[in-house]
């Protein structure tokens, strides 16, 4: 199958900080890959390097067939590729949840506002908020916050999506709406790349878990070869810590 | 001094009459200026915030430079440097040339501290979110970041406002017939303070309007921060 996603010996520096030491990571079309790690062992930085919020200081990136390190590259037309959704949300907290959806629909696809709108409505219907499109982001919980930010991403019809710890920054009983989220949207067949320490998400939706420690990929397969049967030390003692909470 | 006396000295009638078309013409040209230096100092401030953007050092430390230097000096002094001291350098300027330059450095300063401090009130995630969906960053800036900027600065910006339509009066020193020049004219010809009370009451009643919704937006803000 065809890899949407093509990540290579991808390098990254915080001033002296190594923080990404050589990842590679390969996304095949509909595969969800699940990113699991210690703290700073850079899962955020490799995900915000793959749309380039953080410009890698090497390695090569192809996503959906574009050379994302390309300075001719349009990083705009090809972020539109791929969505992103962020642990704290990060909705616009002066726009209704619709105007939130529709910005980009306006100002990056230039739709007239009455498509935009359309298609924005269409996308809060897809997380269940069709009710809440009026309302502003103050107005709505932490969970009901997050499936409009995983709208907003949608909207733009991506060719794969980034889940940074997405329910992390949830109170426990508003993760399931998220996650039940996430799930129409792998069924639906998105190409997803998600950062979470939900391990009962991982072991139901999972195609690939991937382990990360101090910027390097320790560990990958299948989820019940990952969490069954960890071949590294470092993996085991991870998923023990995990498995405790 | 009786009680006639200092009423005839400050609150004269007669006087307030005479001195009313020159006090009056003073009104009109603080109002002129004001709607001049304001814009002006506007516009200086929205160039230095969003050089302030930046991040090369080496537009950052002259920016840096440029903005202590004309907080640090008294906009009096500066404007007199620039009226008295230009035509030194071969720059004759006008009485109104000298203001708006000075104006323009003088207030631009602050508003540019202003906006850039409302800039970055907003959080990093704001732009991360607006330019993952394929904003620009000046479409970033203009739709997400401004309007929530200028949200959280408004008191500030207003307060400003207030201080620079008072420092208009600073105006007079280079002979700009604004309010107050009018009324120390009109205070020396006729020998009593009258023109100058009616002048300070002007200034209030043109600028209380302004206090007052400022007091309300800062009691807004309080009340939601709570
Ligand atoms: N903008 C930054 N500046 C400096 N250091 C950073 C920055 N972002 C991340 N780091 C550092 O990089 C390391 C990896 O961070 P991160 O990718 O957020 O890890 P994770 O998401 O796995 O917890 C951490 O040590 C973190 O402190
Ligand atoms: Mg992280």
């Amino acid at each position: 199958m065809a890899a949407i996603v093509r990540a290579h010996g991808i390098h990254k520096h915080f001033g002296a900080l190594h923080v990404l030491r050589g990842v590679d990571l390969e996304v095949a079309e509909r595969e969800l890959v699940f990113v699991i790690g210690p703290s700073g062992s850079g899962k955020s930085t490799l995900l915000r390097c793959l749309n380039r919020l953080e410009e890698p200081s090497g390695g090569r990136i192809e996503v959906d067939g574009i050379d994302m390190l390309d300075r001719r590259t349009d990083i705009n037309r090809a972020r539109q590729r791929i969505g992103m959704v962020f642990q704290s949300f990060n909705l616009y907290p002066h726009m209704t949840a619709l105007g939130n959806v529709a910005l980009a629909l306006r100002q990056v696809l230039k739709l007239p506002r009455g498509e935009a709108e359309g298609r924005a409505r269409a996308a809060l219907e897809r997380v269940g908020l069709a009710d809440r499109a009026g309302h502003y982001p103050g107005q709505l919980s932490g969970g009901q916050q997050q499936r409009v930010a995983i709208a907003r991403a949608v909207a733009l019809e991506p060719r794969v999506m980034l889940f940074d710890e997405p329910t992390s920054a949830l109170d426990p009983e508003l993760v399931g709406g998220v996650l039940q989220a996430m799930r129409e949207l792998r069924e639906s067949g998105m190409t997803m790349v998600v950062v979470s320490h939900e391990m009962g998400f991982a072991r139901a939706a999972a195609d690939r878990v991937v382990f990360m420690d101090h910027g390097l990929v320790v560990e990958q397969g299948a989820p019940e070869a990952v969490f069954g049967a960890p071949r590294e030390e470092r993996t085991r003692a991870f998923i023990r810590q995990i498995d405790r909470h | 001094m009786s009680w006639d006396d200092f009423a005839l000295a400050f609150f004269s009638l007669d006087i307030l009459r005479q001195a009313c078309p020159i006090l009056l013409s003073g009104l009109v040209q603080t109002l002129l200026l004001s709607a001049m230096v304001v814009p002006l100092g506007l516009f200086g401030g929205v160039l230095l915030a969003l050089l302030a953007t930046v991040r090369s050092p080496f537009v950052r430390w002259p920016l840096m430079a440029w903005v202590d230097v004309f907080r640090s000096l008294p906009p009096l002094v500066l404007l007199i440097f620039v009226y008295a001291g230009l035509p030194f350098a071969g720059l004759e300027v006008s009485a109104w040339g000298a203001v708006a330059i000075g104006f323009f450095l003088n207030t631009g300063a602050y508003y540019g501290e202003i906006l850039r401090a409302g800039i970055e009130s907003v959080p990093a995630g704001q732009v991360e979110a607006a330019r993952s969906t394929g904003l620009s960053r000046g479409q970033a800036m203009a739709w997400v970041v401004l309007p929530q900027a200028v949200r959280n600065m408004l008191p500030d910006l207003i307060s400003n406002t207030l201080e620079v339509v008072k420092l208009t009066s600073i105006a007079s020193v280079v002979a700009l017939p604004e309010l107050l020049f009018q009324a120390r004219q009109a205070q020396s010809v006729t020998f009593n303070a009258t023109p100058i009370v009616a002048a300070a009451v002007a200034y209030f009643v043109l600028l209380w309007p302004v206090v007052r919704l400022l007091s309300r937006l800062e009691n807004r803000q309080l009340a939601g921060r709570r």
